[in-house]
């Protein structure tokens, strides 16, 4: 098995580097017939709004600053370096040429407010985007302009308050269902807009309790928020009788999108019953994750609800496109302009790039994926899948490891870090919280056979670690940048440096 | 499939009932080459004006900065651009290091003692401030300026809606566009959880009372939240010589492109008391050490406050945020460290007042509408004639006016925004001179 080392630089802030008046760029100079004609800058601004003192910012030429940074890279593991079964993020492979296509100077830089005549290529682009993302999901219309899956949530959120507003019953539709599988997203996006979050279990098939659900629902009900596939991995298959139960008190659907690789041309959350669908597009379609950002999170209504999308929505008149922003019934912004452009023009070279039939093959794939290592990882028999373990799951599955806890003490965060060691980045810990020492494992589509095996043979391995040195799991990770950090010591009040400015007052005052 | 059973990848999805199965092809185009997308992409966006094919005078809330070559390089480097959120730090420090550098120059930038690591944009963020406020205070009510974009205003009420939250806008000075300190002291009272101001404020003015505002706000008991231009704090003095509590603002000038206005990147701090710090919204990346102390390390920290955990009590709802921006702000402040930002900011300086200069010295238009000092923007009203007329009449020269501003501001009459940053050149200015003496000459005859 091949080894691996993590490059380690033990490399300084850039606060430490550099020294005192040295730069990394020339700024463009001021031509000299614009200076003779002001003559002295200090008279522009009075004196007391000028900065006194300048920002103590690094002091750093070009180079240095490229090394810097480039070190800095080195002690960062990425998909492009190899498996990342991150669950629920969909760490799959990112086609190079949508990266070149969101850097052209053509895109990159055009401002939001020329006039639609200068920009009819991006918005034929993002027009024709919208419309595709509305046939992948069985939705009416759709907005770009929600900045990640989150914010499309709120958005989501906000128009089932315009929808109750509008027939006059907001002042009773004060709860939104979410079950506890769900992710944090969808309760906290639920309070931003306002609403109760009402937590419904999940059964024994590892579901939405039905029966829950219907003692739950009231005429208090603005909606429920639901993931399908969800977060184990599993298909709700009683969505028709759900979607029901919320539709008889007049409540709406909301679908969690950031499971909708798994079911790309094969179902669509609108045929399902869902009313408010958004779209991860940094999971699903093509765009990396830069790291935590920027993402998109385009959101697709049905038709009775496109009166509420933000302003402005590209519309199409007579071959020309416009920006209009006269929607009389919609919930106004979430942000400024038009949504993450960049991250947009990826998803829609993804999809050209794929069609129809190559999404159709990426669901089947990344599900096949998950399935072949459900079998490989279960025939280690330590690691335990709870839940039916008959049922396939989807783009994802959602194991246990606290046979190891029992045995020796070592939970899943001890494997996960054992992991890394391995040169695999570990999968999604500790979620969904309704299974116990959880490891959320999403192969993708993107991996191998070989790759898959290979995981599998380093769990076998870790397992047996366990039962031999567990002390070697428990110290892991070694061969990383550093090794395991002090995370407690990282948000205690008396110790916590969240600044280099913090770090500096600490050590002054010891 | 044959380690596992099956004969039919479908044998996979049996359990979707069988009504919802897509039964049909998806309606979108058939798989494409790499070279047939290229091609059709790049053909596509060829068909927009850029500011290379046109000389434009738009600012306001995304902004033409040049983006040197070495931000470019780093924040293309896939070890960053295909990397996840960094739940795993030991494996991720360089994500890691380098948002808490980035977080660090926003505090030394701002004078604030914490930044977060990046909120979706400006607006967003100033959404998140007021509800941050209204946590602290208990109270429901912010003061913001008049003079605001009608997009940040616009979102920071589909924020607060929500929460029961309201808003009053403070007046400003007929004679100088700035805020109303009589009004503002008119207003405020034992509701008002948060007063706003702006600086640079939307229409380019420099705010210069910001001393008294801060005094007004704190006696009532208010917070302070003031929104900037980072670009301008080498040259501006920061909101923490004046008192602010929360600085919220627009990344992007700092090494991102405009992208037609996204991603943009919503810089947020504030002080560092425990009481504030615990209300941040938003991910926070602290220094720390490795378990047995022997080496320094970063990770995550205070998650506690995050969506994650909290969940429906979360301080938000943000998850995804905009890393990759902050990123290319890190390397962009790196780089031109104090003396690279001071004359950055001096250069917007002086050309954007050379521009008002000669601008002023064409009859028929008003510039600036404000006597008060500007940075970066100004406005320009026309003393007859729309102002749509006359930016159809600058396309033809190949310039692009500012943003009209005239319904925004009815009482400005036909009047729009401009913007002159480092990338517009003194004959870039004297053409928009040469183009308006002509075209008001034109619609004088
Ligand atoms: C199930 C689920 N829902 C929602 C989200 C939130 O999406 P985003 O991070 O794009 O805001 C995530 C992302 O981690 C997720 O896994």
């Amino acid at each position: 098995m091949p080894g691996f080392r993590q490059t380690r630089w033990s490399e300084p802030t850039v606060f430490e580097l550099g020294c005192e008046g040295r730069s990394g760029y020339l700024v463009p100079p001021i031509e000299n017939p614009i200076k003779e004609e002001l003559g002295d800058i200090q008279i522009f601004i009075p004196e007391r709004m000028r900065r006194q003192e300048p920002p103590k910012l690094p002091e750093l030429s070009e180079v240095e600053v490229v090394r810097h940074f480039t070190r800095l890279s080195q002690m960062n593991y990425c998909v492009d370096l190899g498996f990342y079964p991150l669950g629920s993020c969909t760490m799959k492979y990112n086609p190079k040429i949508n990266d070149y296509l969101a850097s052209l100077p053509s895109l990159n830089l055009l401002h939001p407010y020329q006039d639609e005549m200068t920009v009819q290529g991006v918005l034929e682009i993002l027009h024709t985007l919208s419309r595709w993302l509305a046939e992948i999901t069985g939705t009416y219309e759709v907005s770009l302009q929600p900045a990640a899956g989150a914010h499309g949530e709120f958005l989501g959120a906000l128009i089932m308050r315009a929808y109750h507003m509008l027939s006059d019953d907001l002042s009773e539709r004060t709860e939104l269902i979410i079950p506890d599988s769900a992710h944090g997203t969808n309760p906290a996006s639920a309070a931003m807009a306002g609403f109760k979050a009402i937590i419904v279990p999940s059964d024994k098939t590892g579901c939405i309790d039905v029966d829950a659900l219907k003692s739950a629902v009231s005429n208090q009900t603005a909606g429920l928020m639901l993931t399908n596939p969800n977060t184990l991995g599993i298909f709700e298959e009683n969505i028709a009788e759900i979607a029901g139960i919320i539709h008889d008190v007049n409540g709406l659907l909301y679908y969690d999108g950031a499971n909708l690789n798994a079911i790309l041309g094969k179902v669509r959350p609108g045929d399902m019953g869902f009313d408010i669908v958004h779209i991860n597009i940094h999971k699903t379609f093509g765009a990396p994750h830069g790291g935590g950002g920027p993402g998109a999170g385009p959101l697709g209504v049905s038709e009775e609800l496109a009166k509420f999308l933000p302003v402005p929505r590209i519309i199409v008149e007579d071959g020309k496109y416009r920006l209009d922003y006269n929607q009389p019934h919609s919930i106004g912004k979430i942000r400024s302009f038009y949504g993450n452009i960049s991250v947009l023009i990826r998803a829609y070279a993804y999809i050209l790039s794929l069609g129809a039939e190559g999404l159709k093959e990426t669901a089947e794939i990344s599900v096949l994926n998950t399935n072949y290592l459900i079998k490989k990882i279960r025939e280690l028999d330590v690691y335990k899948l709870p839940y039916d373990s008959k049922r396939p799951r989807k783009h994802e599955c959602v194991f246990s490891t606290k046979p190891l806890l029992e045995e020796k003490g070592i939970r899943t965060i001890d494997i996960s870090k054992r992991l890394l060691d391995y040169g695999i980045h570990s999968p999604t810990i500790y979620f969904p919280m309704i299974v116990e020492e959880a490891m959320m494992i999403e192969p993708t589509e993107s991996f191998e056979k070989e790759e898959l095996d290979r995981f599998v043979e380093v769990l076998r391995k870790i397992a047996q670690e366990v039962k031999t040195n567990p002390e070697l799991v428990f110290q892991a990770p070694k061969n990383t940048a550093v090794t395991r950090l002090d995370e407690m010591k990282a948000s205690h009040p008396k110790t916590m440096t969240l600044s280099w400015r913090m770090h500096i007052k600490g050590q002054s005052n010891l | 499939m044959k380690e596992i059973g099956i004969e039919n990848i479908d044998e996979l999805f049996l359990d979707v009932p069988e009504r919802f199965r897509l039964k049909r092809r998806l309606e979108l185009p058939s798989p494409t080459s790499e070279y047939k997308v290229k091609s059709h992409i790049e053909s596509q966006l060829a068909r927009n004006k850029t500011s290379r094919d046109i000389i434009a005078f738009l600012g306001a809330g995304c902004w033409p900065h040049y983006v040197p070559a070495v931000v470019k390089s780093i924040t293309q480097r896939t070890e960053f651009l295909t990397s996840y959120t960094p739940y795993q730090p030991e494996i991720s420090q360089g994500m890691l290091q380098l948002l808490f550098e980035y977080q660090s120059m926003i505090c030394e930038l701002t004078n604030m003692d914490v930044a977060n690591s990046s909120l979706y944009d400006w607006a967003s963020g100033l959404g998140e401030a007021a509800r941050m406020a209204m946590r602290l205070t208990n109270r429901r009510e912010i003061l913001v300026p008049r003079i605001i974009d009608p997009d940040r205003l616009a979102t920071l009420k589909t924020y607060i809606a929500p929460a029961g939250m309201s808003i009053q806008k403070i007046d400003y000075e007929r004679y100088t566009g700035q805020l109303s300190v009589d009004d503002l002291e008119a207003r405020i009272s034992d509701k008002t959880a948060a007063v706003y101001i702006e600086n640079p404020s939307y229409l380019g003015l420099i705010e210069t009372r910001n001393d008294e505002v801060a005094k007004v706000a704190h006696e009532s008991a208010a917070l302070f939240v003031v929104g900037v231009d980072p670009i301008s704090l080498g040259l501006l003095k920061p909101p923490g010589d004046y008192g602010a509590d929360i600085v919220i603002g627009e990344g992007q000038p700092l090494g991102n492109y405009m992208n037609f206005g996204g991603p943009l990147l919503g810089v947020f701090a504030c002080r560092g008391d425990m009481s504030m710090i615990r209300q941040m919204p938003g991910r926070i990346i602290g220094m720390t050490t490795t378990r047995d102390g022997m080496s320094r390390g970063y990770s995550m920290v205070l998650q506690t406050r995050e969506q994650h955990i909290r969940r429906h009590k979360a301080t938000s709802n943000i998850c995804t945020n905009e890393s990759l921006c902050a990123a290319a702000a890190a390397a962009y402040l790196a780089l031109l460290g104090p003396n690279g930002l001071k004359e950055l900011g001096e250069t917007i300086l002086l050309k954007s007042h050379y521009a008002m200069k000669r601008l002023s010295e064409v009859g028929g238009i008003r510039v600036p509408i404000f006597h008060a000092p500007h940075f970066k923007e100004f406005t320009m009203s026309l003393s007859s004639g729309r102002v749509d007329n006359v930016h159809e009449q600058l396309l033809r020269y190949n310039l692009h006016g500012g943003k009209n501003i005239s319904k925004e501001f009815p009482e400005l009459g036909e009047a729009a925004l401009y913007c002159v940053t480092e990338t517009i050149s003194k004959s870039d200015i004297d053409a928009l001179v040469n183009a308006f003496t002509e075209i008001l000459l034109e619609g004088a005859s």
